[in-house]
């Protein structure tokens, strides 16, 4: 990290998460910002509030996940024990249930009626649209045209669960640019409505926010790893784009220092930039820099202009990174590595294979990471995998990718 | 060289730097200083410009396309500034290209190339606490944003830190023209005078001579952002200097 792009902050700042993190945006957004702050904390201080979400966690989502024991994996692989955290199992197919369902009754709660949203994968565009179907609340989702090809079955899920879906065609057609087509949206129609912001990452207060709908997960497992295993995972493997699973599967285990923490990205088809979204590589990386609303880790040329990206998996194609994820790089509690798009297609089809289960394509690069790392451990250590969506979405991408369409067997 | 509206209302031209090209933009800019604006603000040209509207994000992705830089951007005040000593000279950027040059590297460059001020769309007043220390040191204007949405007590602590003048957004949303003067845009004035003696100058969808009028009832200047780079837009490279020229001139009438 080069001292001329770092930020001075004072301590008092909010938002922070050691140097990363704050609020940049423009002034419009700072009052809703602020109610939102307000809101936010009032809502989790209220027994109703919570009750309400706990319940349809349970009872509408699914909660709690089962923490599962992948015995033909870990066999196959002879090294430390492999266990499955089972948020592909949640309602919609992935984890962003746990934090659109928050956001949808916090907004509920504050009066607004139209819900805006983006998406990458589509899986966040799903869960808030199945929110609102839930709740009565108006839904309009942009996505970027190129997602919106690849993940094309989430498109046609949104829409039939009444939202609209607003194709966004600026810049790389990806993540970053639906977030910022929902931003002017947001700028624009501020007064009436509520920005379901997917993951860890934004202005103040989403990234605390977001995370804590997503600490159920470590939450559960933690306590789900004590009584199957009788002690805590030697390692947390889980894919990082905005890094809302990872931050929501590493939270509860920050004070359990044991405990190794392993954030994947996407390494994609290359190192140089452009070629990936792995924001934390050493060279060809990002540096510290301000995108849309947050400090954080950020893919740019020298010039400070945002670097394109490349992935396999829409939901990990993204400049940037939530902003607590940055702090636990630099403090080394976490680490960070990439996987390429061809090691988490392998992977995909080794958990389908090994164990009946077809992750995302997000999740099985968390999924390749274990089983590189799984042959290097000792057969006592156990590991943990946030297996953070389902793969159904996919498989228009895998069909052509692996060759479904013509043998009967595939590569892989 | 200073900010200074001389009549009432000032007029400040917003231009995307380097569209269509650097050595267009100095002659653009000269033109409008030649025909009546006062303050000239040079726009850094960004892949992300998540608070313009459509006719802007074009511009500024036409720009970073032909690889204009910050550094090209602080050449081309440097050269207004030799040109045209008495103008006000403002940079319109977002955040990141700042960060990425280092704040207190920017500043000096800022004030060596004979900027008077800088405008951040995405820095707000509770984060801007180095920022505010390298212009100071540098002797250069701070300049805000506020925006309807904004209670007094952000207004006051917005108006506590400006220098030159305070930036009011005439309605929420992103930049980009409308049919007439939004209603926020006197509301916001009036609150924002409480706290401030400087220039109020208002901007967001001003587009022409009725909007510049309507705006000189209540503040001090218009700012024309959109319409100007829509005209560029629209007009071959060789003729922009002078039918920008025409239009500024004919915003005062």
């Amino acid at each position: 990290m080069s001292a001329s792009s770092t930020i001075h902050v004072t301590a008092t700042a909010a938002g922070r998460f050691g140097a990363y993190g704050g609020r940049y945006v423009p002034e419009t957004l700072m009052a809703a910002l602020e109610e939102l702050e307000e809101a936010y904390a009032l809502a989790q201080k209220d027994p109703a509030f919570q009750a309400e979400l706990e319940d349809l966690l349970h009872n509408y989502c699914g909660r709690p996940t089962p923490l599962y024991f992948a015995k033909r994996l870990t066999e196959q692989l002879g090294g430390a024990k492999i266990y499955l955290k089972r948020e592909d199992l949640l309602h919609t197919g992935a984890h962003k249930i746990n934090n659109a369902l928050g956001q949808g009754l916090l907004a509920r709660r504050m009066g607004k009626q139209r819900i805006i949203a983006e998406t990458g994968a589509g899986q966040h565009g799903v869960a808030t649209a199945t929110v609102c179907a839930l709740l009565g609340l108006e839904c309009v989702v942009y996505m970027g045209v190129e997602d919106m090809q690849r993940q094309e079955l989430n498109v046609y899920r949104m829409r039939l669960l009444g939202a609209e879906v607003r194709g966004v065609s600026a810049g790389s057609a990806t993540l970053k640019d639906a977030i910022n087509e929902a931003m002017r949206d947001w700028v624009t129609n501020v007064r009436t409505t509520y920005y379901v912001l997917g993951s860890a990452l934004g202005a103040h207060p989403y990234p605390t926010m977001v995370r804590d709908f997503h600490r159920v997960i470590s939450r559960e497992a933690r306590a789900q790893m004590l009584e199957q295993e009788g002690k805590l995972p030697t390692a947390i493997v889980a894919c990082v784009g905005g890094g809302s699973n990872a931050i929501g599967a590493f939270y509860e285990f920050l004070p359990d220092t044991d405990v190794e923490l392993i954030g994947v990205e996407a390494g994609g088809r290359g190192t140089a930039l452009g070629e990936h979204a792995a924001r934390f590589q050493k060279i060809g990386g990002g540096v510290p820099g301000v995108l849309q609303g947050t400090y954080s880790y950020v893919l740019q040329n020298d010039a400070g202009q945002i670097s394109s990206t490349h992935s396999v998996s829409a939901g990990l194609d993204y400049a940037s990174v939530g902003p607590e994820h940055a702090m636990l790089h630099d403090s080394g509690r976490a680490s960070y590595v990439s996987c390429s798009d061809d090691a988490a297609l392998k992977a995909t089809v080794t958990l389908s294979r090994t164990e009946g289960i077809l992750p995302a394509l997000e999740s099985a690069h968390a999924v390749a990471e274990a089983i590189r790392l799984a042959p290097t451990m000792a057969k006592t250590d156990v590991l943990m995998v946030n297996l953070s969506g389902r793969g159904d979405k996919d498989m228009g991408i895998l069909a052509r990718e692996l060759d479904l369409k013509g043998s009967e067997r595939t590569k892989g | 060289m200073a900010i200074e509206f001389k009549k009432r209302p000032g007029i400040v031209a917003y231009l995307t730097a380097g569209d269509p090209d650097l050595a267009t933009t100095r002659d653009i800019a000269l033109a409008a200083i030649d025909n009546g604006a006062d303050v000239i603000e040079l726009g850094v040209p960004f892949s992300d410009p998540l608070a313009d509207g459509p006719v802007i994000q074009r511009a500024s992705e036409r720009a970073v396309a032909r690889g204009v830089r910050l550094t090209d951007v602080l050449e081309l005040a440097k050269e207004l500034r030799t040109a045209r000593p008495a103008a006000g000279l403002v940079l319109f950027s977002y955040l990141n290209p700042v960060v990425r040059m280092g704040m207190k590297a920017f500043c000096a460059r800022a004030a060596e190339a004979g900027v008077d001020g800088v405008l951040l769309t995405d820095m707000i007043v509770e984060e801007a606490r180095e920022y505010l220390d390298e212009m100071q040191a540098n002797r250069l204007a701070p300049i805000f944003l506020a925006a309807p949405t904004s209670p007094d007590a952000r207004l006051k602590a917005i108006a506590a830190v400006s220098q030159g003048f305070v930036y009011a957004i005439s309605r929420v949303g992103i930049t980009g023209t409308q049919q007439q003067v939004a209603g926020d845009a006197s509301g916001l004035v009036m609150r924002l005078r409480q706290f401030t003696k400087l220039p109020i100058a208002v901007g967001f969808g001003i587009s022409n001579a009725e909007h510049v009028k309507a705006v000189s009832e209540f503040a001090d200047a218009a700012i024309i952002g959109s319409a100007l780079v829509a005209l560029i837009e629209k007009t071959p490279a060789a003729e922009a200097a002078s039918v920008i020229g025409q239009f500024i001139a004919g915003l005062s009438t």
